[in-house]
């Protein structure tokens, strides 16, 4: 018991520095503090090349769950700057929510063309990533695919999905109801979920895996995991499941490809507002975009920044055209469309 | 006093003293802790309460009566499940002798040291199509294709309730073994005695001896399914818990959210009621040191019953340890180099040090709950005590959003003001900091720190104080000088228990931390949630081995206490 109570002693101590340590670092000289739905080791490079560059620190803290309800629970003495995160649901969300500001710099305006950013400057986007099909090499022929023949009964059994309720799907089945309207779009929902292979779960990645172990023939992927398999070394065997499919980009020849976006914006009430600023303008310059590309796989905003060689063989894209905003306007619908059908119950078997 | 003594649950009060002023203290002590609790509660009420109700058509016919049904078959099953084999593990090790016995006992307990959304990724890659079991399946009868063979899926509802109740077993085992080996051994002895055989002796005598404890674990068992979001999530099993999350995060309803948290709300009152019921019935009080003497002797197994005893016992023990341990150790292999990581040295400490801070909070705040209670019990103190430990099932995200709401309007109100009168600034000081991650930690552990020192509590006959202010001492001067020393180990358990159960502590710490502040459990999820569990395997092992030592610990000292 001594011993415990003296280590629990030492503990509160450190704690108690730990804690103090953080508060002045989000206040300090010379910092930005970043507010990311995205994974720390995603923008790690991104922030240590900034940092190199202008010896401005970083804080990161990384929220997957309650990042704007936390942003507006701290109101004035929030110390977010830079908000980032995935996803044009969750981009229109911050600024619904009122907790981001506009931000108006030439050198952002110039790099990321306007279908990409809000008017208003609220947020900006960094990134697109294709909702593509992987399709088995061995057993799917055809090389051209729709997101509408994905409920044609000839893939009865085949198709391999995650949680119809993970915002990657929800935006592409906003789409299509933006596309086709609710009532076509239901319909549609349920032929996909006549032709599952199995009750939807994991991620994209483990759909690759369905695909190699045959589970199912189609499955529907971000085009960047792609990658992150074929270069995983330290398990190998992730690069047998990325080679046995192949990367089909749906509606290619008409509308073209859903892509998503992952962005930024400037928190409201950022302490550190130039740093910010800076920060920002280095995302959206082709150095920090080609990093984005070369690292994570994901297509730069920028136009004409470098696409990784790998992202280039699996294909040209043809991005959707259909602005975000709209897609995003349909997003509680698609969700609730997913309750509806049950989805995520599975193929009825 | 060798004999069993049973006693009234009421505590007599020895009605000479002045009551009222002694009890004052205590109830403003179980005011204060209950109202902290209730803050985030409130909070989440307040937010529900708020909504239009333009979701509700939606979420009744649609989202609640999916969720509430495998809900509902998920905590069946678990419940069935941990009761089975929590008794069936206890009553092995407790009455028969048989090889590798006394390593059973003790390693029975370790599951404990594996959270549920670690058990879900290793199982998931254990039993998966490319994993080690259908792989060699395969081998064996050289199939290729998952249609050539049948193989149940471990993402179902079924799969879902292996994995809980692989890591929650020894909650019952724990309860039980401690019953079987204290009072029910003696009751045992006097109906074997009276000529009962071994099987009639167990579900005559000593199973309704043994409900109230079996009834408390499978409560904190239950508490833990309905909470759990991490291994539901990655199986695939829609639960109440995921729907608040769905309805939160995807159709960005946050009201919505919280209305679904109060359905759940009920399922938790409902558990409260029944474990504080089971424990109202456990009213016995026994000398621990003149237990031992009284020990029968174990049982001898054949060697083919013995077989079985070491199959029944380390097959348990196989599913909630040895399958993450052997996922995770295979990963790890590759990265050796982690270890050595200084962000997971720094993650390590951090871990260590909030969870040995909210483990002295929860502790506190437990035995000045129970003090004021022993001190006056009155409807008002028990009703302050049943809320206060009603943290441990709400869901760690939706309490943490709760707690997060309202310190960061506490901050907020408290730097306006200074700003105003003194123009200074105090910040975020709760909001903003490691405290709001203690704090919300507490409040999620504090039913375990409770029950655990009250059980140790209940153990002691009520006429030790009795006796201590008979000779003049006040209620409070008896607490310190005689029942606290005497319920030492079992503050100490219960301890051990918050500590371990914050440093596997996910959602809450995720929700609230400042930053820099990351731990073992946030680098493991940050990596699981790009979907390269095997990248956190390292720091997976690191938390099983922190939460490993003081499971030992607790498991080390009860077998000194009781088997030796």
């Amino acid at each position: 018991m001594r011993m415990l109570s003296k280590t629990l002693a030492a503990g509160l101590v450190a704690l108690g520095t730990v804690s103090s340590f953080s508060i002045n670092a989000a206040q300090a000289e010379g910092t930005v503090n970043v507010y990311s739905y995205r994974q720390p080791f995603l923008i790690q490079p991104l922030l240590d090349a900034f940092t190199e560059k202008t010896g401005i620190a970083t804080e990161v803290l990384f929220l997957d769950k309650g990042l704007e309800d936390r942003i507006a629970a701290e109101g004035e003495n929030s110390p977010a700057d830079v908000i980032l995160t995935v996803d044009i649901g969750r981009l229109i969300n911050v600024e619904e929510k009122g907790i981001t500001q506009t931000v108006d710099s030439e050198t952002i305006n110039e790099n990321i063309p306007a279908e990409f950013r809000d008017p208003e400057g609220q947020w900006f986007g960094l990134t697109t990533r294709g909702r593509v099909v992987y399709a088995s090499k061995d057993r799917v022929e055809q090389d051209t695919i729709t997101y509408e023949e994905l409920a044609d009964p000839k893939w009865k059994g085949k198709i391999c999905l995650r949680s119809g309720q993970h915002m990657y799907n929800i935006a592409l089945f906003a789409s299509m109801i933006a596309h086709h309207g609710e009532e076509e779009a239901e319909k549609w929902m349920k032929g996909l979920k006549a032709n599952l292979a199995r009750k939807p779960n994991g991620n994209d990645r483990a759909q690759a895996q369905g695909i190699f172990s045959g589970e199912c023939d189609l499955g529907i992927g971000n085009t960047y995991y792609v990658g992150k398999m074929l270069t995983n070394e330290e398990e190998p065997e992730q690069k047998d499941w990325a080679n046995a499919i192949k990367v089909l980009f749906p509606n290619s020849e008409e509308r073209g490809t859903h892509v998503n976006i992952s962005g930024m914006a400037m928190a409201k009430h950022a302490p550190n507002r130039e740093n910010a600023l800076k920060l920002m303008e280095f995302l959206a310059s082709a150095e920090a975009q080609s990093i984005y590309a070369e690292e994570n796989f994901e297509y730069p905003v920028l136009p004409g920044a470098e696409v990784s060689e790998m992202v280039q063989s699996f294909g040209e894209i043809k991005p959707d055209s259909l602005p975000l905003e709209e897609i995003a306007a349909h997003r509680k619908a698609a969700s609730e469309m997913v309750d509806r059908v049950g989805l995520d119950e599975g193929p009825e078997s | 006093m060798n004999s069993l003594i049973v006693n009234n649950p009421r505590l007599p009060r020895l009605s000479s003293l002045p009551r009222r002023r002694q009890g004052r203290a205590g109830l403003v002590a179980a005011g204060m802790v209950a109202a902290v609790v209730l803050l985030p509660i409130l909070t989440i009420i307040a937010v529900a309460l708020t909504s239009s109700g333009e979701d509700w058509p939606h979420l009744l016919r649609y989202v609640l009566p999916n969720a509430l049904s495998t809900t509902f078959v998920l905590l069946l099953m678990v419940g069935v499940g941990t009761s089975v084999i929590g008794v069936a593990t206890a009553w092995l090790v407790v009455a028969y002798d048989f090889p590798l016995r006394r390593f059973m006992a003790w390693a029975l307990v370790l599951p404990l040291a594996v959270p549920p959304y670690l058990a879900a990724y290793a199982h998931a890659e254990f039993f998966h199509f490319v994993g080690p079991v259908q792989s060699m399946i395969r081998a064996w009868f050289g199939f290729t294709r998952p249609a050539d063979y049948w193989f149940p899926d471990i993402r179902s509802t079924w799969g879902a309730a292996l994995v809980l109740a692989s890591v929650t077993y020894p909650y019952v085992y724990l309860t039980t073994r401690v019953v079987f080996l204290m009072q029910g051994r003696n009751i045992a002895d006097v109906a074997r005695t009276l000529g009962a055989g071994p099987s009639r002796v167990f579900w005559r005598v000593l199973l309704p001896v043994a409900r109230p404890a079996i009834a408390a674990g499978v409560a904190l068992v239950l508490m833990e399914t309905l909470n759990d979001f991490g291994a539901v999530q990655h199986l695939g099993v829609n639960t109440l818990t995921f729907a608040v999350y769905s309805t939160w995060l995807n159709r960005g309803s946050l009201e919505g959210a919280a209305q679904i948290a109060l359905v759940m709300l009920v399922f938790v009152i409902f558990m409260i009621v029944m474990e504080q019921g089971a424990r109202h019935r456990q009213r016995f009080h026994s000398a621990r040191a003149t237990q031992m003497k009284a020990r029968p002797p174990r049982i001898k197994l054949g060697r083919w019953a013995s077989m079985g005893a070491i199959v029944a016992t380390g097959a348990p023990l196989a599913f909630g340890f040895g399958i993450p341990l052997y996922i995770f150790t295979d990963y790890a292999a590759n990265r050796l180099h982690q270890f050595a990581d200084p962000r997971l040295v720094e993650a390590f400490v951090t871990t260590v040090v909030a969870s040995s801070a909210t483990a002295i909070v929860a502790v506190g705040a437990a035995i000045a709950l129970i003090f004021s209670l022993r001190m006056r019990r009155s409807r008002w103190t028990l009703a302050l005590t049943r809320i206060a430990t009603a943290g441990y099932a709400m869901p760690g995200t939706i309490l943490a959003l709760g707690l997060l709401l309202s310190l960061a309007r506490f901050d907020n109100t408290l730097d306006s003001f200074l700003r105003a009168q003194f123009g200074i600034s105090s910040g975020l000081i709760l909001s903003g900091t490691a405290a709001a991650v203690v704090l919300g930690c507490a409040i999620r552990f504090l039913a375990l720190a409770e029950g655990a020192v009250q059980s140790g509590l209940m153990k002691l006959p009520p006429n030790i104080d009795e006796a201590a202010r008979s000779l003049g001492k006040t209620a409070a001067g008896s607490a310190r000088a005689v029942l606290l020393p005497l319920v030492r180990p079992a503050i100490a358990t219960a301890a051990i228990l918050v500590f371990v159960d914050t440093a596997k502590e996910l959602s809450a710490t995720i929700l609230l931390r400042p930053f820099g502040f990351n731990t073992l459990a946030t680098h493991v999820y940050e990596n699981a949630s790009r979907g390269a569990v095997e990248e956190g395997a390292v720091a997976a092992l690191m938390i099983v081995v922190t939460a490993m030592v003081p499971v030992i610990l607790l498991s080390g000292r009860l077998m000194q206490d009781r088997d030796a």
